[in-house]
C-alpha cells in the first residue's frame, strides 16, 4: 500500500526523486569533518526557535503595560513556560555560536572561494537576518537592558545623511522607543524567522548546485562522494547529540548565565543603567562602534566589520587549495583574528576607560587591516609556497584545476559567439 | 515598396517599446504610491503626536535642585541653577560644541534641556561638573554644554516658554 501511495504522487509530484536527488542520494565528499557539522546545527536550531517563539506568543503580550509583567507569567504560571523561554533564550545564544562556528570553518578552509561565492553571500545575508531577528527580539522582555539597547541601536540610524532625526523616529514610531517600538518589533520579531527560512533554502539551493567543499580543497564533485544517507545524516545526529549535551547544560543549570541582571527591571526610560553591555555575540562589533571617535565614521565601521566577510571571493588571491590547510600565513591569520574578536569582545563587555579605548582602537585597526593586507599576504605567500616547492599532489590538484578553469571559459566563450552570431 | 513595409514595422516596434516603457514607469509609480500608507504608519500616529506639549510648575523646584519630567516620553531636566552654577557657566563657552550660557536659556537661573546624551541616547546622571553619562563617559556642564565626549553635540534646549513667572510650556517656543 505504502509504495503504491508513493507511485500515486511520484506520478503527479516528483516526491521521490527529489528525496533521492537531495537527501538519501545527494553525493557528498567522503572526507568532512565534524566541522562540516555545523550548517545542519544551524538548520536544527533555527526550527527550535521557530517552535519555541511560536509557543511563547501565544502567552507573550506585546504592550509596554503588559510585557514585562507577561514574561513573569510564562515563568511562573505558564505550564512548562519557564522551559519554553529558557529554550528561546538560550537559543539564541546558540544559533550565534553555531554560526560563528560555521562562518569560521568557511574562512579557515576557504570554502568562500569559487565556485561558492553565492553561496557564502546568501549566508552573509542570512547572518545579517539573523542579527536583525536577534536584536528585535531582545527588545520583547521589555527589561532595562531592552529598552536601552533598542534606544542605543535604533540611534545608531541617527547618522542617516539628512534625515537621520527622521528615520530614528519613523522606526521608533515614537520620539522614545515606545509602545509603536515593542508592538512592530514583536510583529518583525515574528515575520524574519519565516524569510529566513526562505533565505536558507536559497541556501540550499545555491549549497546544492556547487556541493560542500571539503578539508582538502580539492573539488571532488566528480569522484570519491558518497552519498549524504546514511553516512551523513548518522554523522548530524552524532553531532547534534553532542550539541543537545551542552545546550540543555545552559537550559536546565546556567539559564541566567545569559541573561544580564539588569534586564530583571522593567524598562525605565528616565533612567539608564549605569553600565549597558549588548548580548556576547554583538560584542566586538559593539567595541568597534565605540573605539572611533565620530560617531558617523563609528556606526560605517560597524556596518563594514559584518560585511567585511562578503568580500573575501575577491580579497583572497591565492590559488591553493584547502584554505588555511595547506597555507602556514593564512592559517595564522586565521588564529591572530579569531583572538583580535575575543580582544574586541573583551573590549566591548568593559566600560569605557582610556586603557580599553586604546586596547579597541588596535584591535578595529587589526580587524579591518587583517581583510585588507589578505590580497597582497596571499599573492605573497602564494609565491613564497611555489618557490619552497608544493607537494606534488597538491601541484597536479592546481594544474587540474587551471585546466578545468579554461576548459569552462571557453565554452562559455564559444557560446557567447553562438549568441551573436 | 518593401522600404515602406520595413519602415512601417520598425515604427511598430518602436511604439511597442515606448508603450511598454510608459506603462512599466505608471506601474511603477502606482506601486510607489500604494507604499506610501505603509511607511507612513510607521510614524508617530496621533496620540502620540499629542504627548508633545508638556507644562510645568517651577515653584516646587528648591534653589540647586532639578527636576525631571517627560516630554514626548524623553526626560527633560529642568535645574534651578545657585548663582555659583550661573557664575561658571557664564564664564565660558563650553568646550566640543562651544555656545554662550546665555544662548541656552530664557532666564539666568533656570536651565531647561532634554536629558538625551546627544551620542548614543542615554539618560546623563547629574554628577560631576553637571552630568555625567555613563554609556560612554560624555560630561556636561551645567549649562549642558558637552565638555568631554564622545558625544558631539550639546545637550538639545527644547522648545519653551514661560506661562507665568513660575510655569512654563515645553514643545512649544
Amino acid at each position: 500500500m505504502p509504495g503504491r501511495l508513493i507511485e500515486w504522487i511520484d506520478q503527479r509530484f516528483p516526491l521521490s526523486s527529489f528525496v533521492k536527488h537531495e537527501l538519501t542520494g545527494y553525493p557528498t565528499p567522503y572526507n568532512l569533518s565534524y566541522w562540516w557539522n555545523f550548517g545542519f546545527l544551524a538548520g536544527f536550531v533555527l526550527m527550535l526557535q521557530v517552535a519555541t517563539g511560536i509557543f511563547l506568543a501565544m502567552h507573550y503580550k506585546a504592550d509596554v503595560a503588559l510585557s514585562f509583567d507577561s514574561i513573569q507569567h510564562i515563568m511562573r504560571d505558564v505550564n512548562y513556560g519557564w522551559l519554553l523561554r529558557y529554550m528561546h533564550a538560550t537559543g539564541a545564544s546558540a544559533f550565534f555560536f553555531v554560526i560563528f562556528i560555521h562562518m569560521a570553518r568557511t574562512l579557515y578552509y576557504g570554502s568562500y572561494r569559487a565556485p561558492r561565492e553565492l553561496l557564502w553571500w546568501t549566508g552573509q545575508g542570512l547572518l545579517l537576518l539573523l542579527m536583525a531577528t536577534a536584536f528585535m527580539g531582545y527588545l520583547l522582555p521589555w527589561g532595562q537592558m531592552s529598552f536601552w539597547g533598542a534606544t542605543v541601536i535604533t540611534n545608531l540610524f541617527r547618522a542617516t545623511p539628512f534625515i537621520g532625526d527622521q528615520v530614528v523616529i519613523w522606526l521608533r514610531g515614537d520620539y522614545t522607543v515606545g509602545d509603536a517600538t515593542l508592538t512592530r518589533f514583536f510583529a518583525l520579531h515574528y515575520l524574519f524567522p519565516f524569510l529566513i527560512i526562505g533565505a536558507v533554502i536559497v541556501h540550499l539551493v545555491a549549497l546544492h548546485k556547487v556541493k560542500s567543499s571539503n578539508p582538502s580543497g580539492i573539488d571532488l564533485a566528480h569522484k570519491d562522494n558518497i552519498p549524504f544517507h546514511p553516512y551523513f545524516t548518522i554523522k548530524d545526529l552524532y553531532g547534534l547529540g553532542l550539541f543537545l549535551m551542552l545546550y540543555s547544560v545552559f537550559v536546565f543549570f546556567l539559564p541566567d548565565s545569559l541573561i544580564e541582571p539588569a534586564n530583571n527591571i522593567p524598562a525605565n526610560p528616565m533612567q539608564t543603567p549605569n553600565h549597558i553591555v549588548p548580548e556576547w555575540y554583538f560584542l566586538p562589533f559593539y567595541a568597534i562602534l565605540r573605539s572611533v571617535p565620530n560617531m558617523v565614521g563609528g556606526v560605517l565601521a560597524m556596518g563594514l566589520s559584518v560585511m567585511m566577510f562578503a568580500f573575501m571571493p575577491f580579497l583572497d588571491r591565492s590559488r591553493i587549495p584547502g584554505g588555511a590547510h595547506f597555507r602556514p600565513i593564512y592559517r595564522l591569520q586565521f588564529y591572530l583574528f579569531l583572538l583580535d574578536m575575543l580582544v574586541l569582545g573583551y573590549v566591548g563587555y568593559t566600560p569605557p576607560t582610556d586603557q580599553t579605548l586604546l586596547i579597541g582602537e588596535v584591535a578595529t585597526l587589526y580587524y579591518f587591516g587583517s581583510f585588507f593586507f589578505i590580497p597582497f599576504v596571499s599573492k605573497l605567500e602564494e609565491r613564497w609556497l611555489i618557490a619552497r616547492g608544493l607537494p606534488p599532489e597538491v601541484i597536479s590538484l592546481m594544474e587540474s584545476e587551471a585546466r578545468a578553469l579554461k576548459k569552462q571559459n571557453r565554452k562559455h566563450g564559444r557560446r557567447r559567439e553562438e549568441d551573436q552570431a | 515598396m518593401m522600404d515602406k513595409a520595413r519602415i512601417q514595422v520598425l515604427s511598430d516596434n518602436d511604439r511597442r517599446k515606448f508603450l511598454i516603457r510608459l506603462t512599466s514607469v505608471v506601474g511603477a509609480g502606482g506601486v510607489a504610491a500604494a507604499c506610501v500608507p505603509f511607511v507612513a504608519s510607521m510614524n508617530p500616529s496621533s496620540d502620540v503626536l499629542a504627548k508633545s506639549l508638556t507644562e510645568v510648575d517651577l515653584s516646587s523646584i528648591t534653589l540647586g535642585a532639578m527636576l525631571t519630567v517627560a516630554w514626548q516620553g524623553k526626560p527633560v531636566f529642568i535645574l534651578h541653577r545657585t548663582p555659583e552654577q550661573i557664575k561658571s557657566a557664564e564664564s565660558s563657552n563650553g568646550g566640543i560644541d562651544p555656545e554662550l550660557d546665555s544662548a541656552r536659556v530664557k532666564h539666568a537661573e533656570w536651565l531647561v534641556v532634554v536629558g538625551v546624551c546627544t551620542h548614543m541616547g542615554c539618560v546623563p546622571n547629574q554628577e560631576g561638573p553637571g552630568w555625567i553619562c555613563h554609556c560612554h563617559g560624555s560630561e556636561y556642564d551645567h549649562s549642558g554644554r558637552v565638555i568631554r565626549g564622545p558625544a558631539p553635540k550639546n545637550l538639545e534646549v527644547p522648545p519653551y516658554h514661560f506661562v507665568t513667572a513660575d510655569k512654563i510650556t515645553i514643545g512649544l517656543a
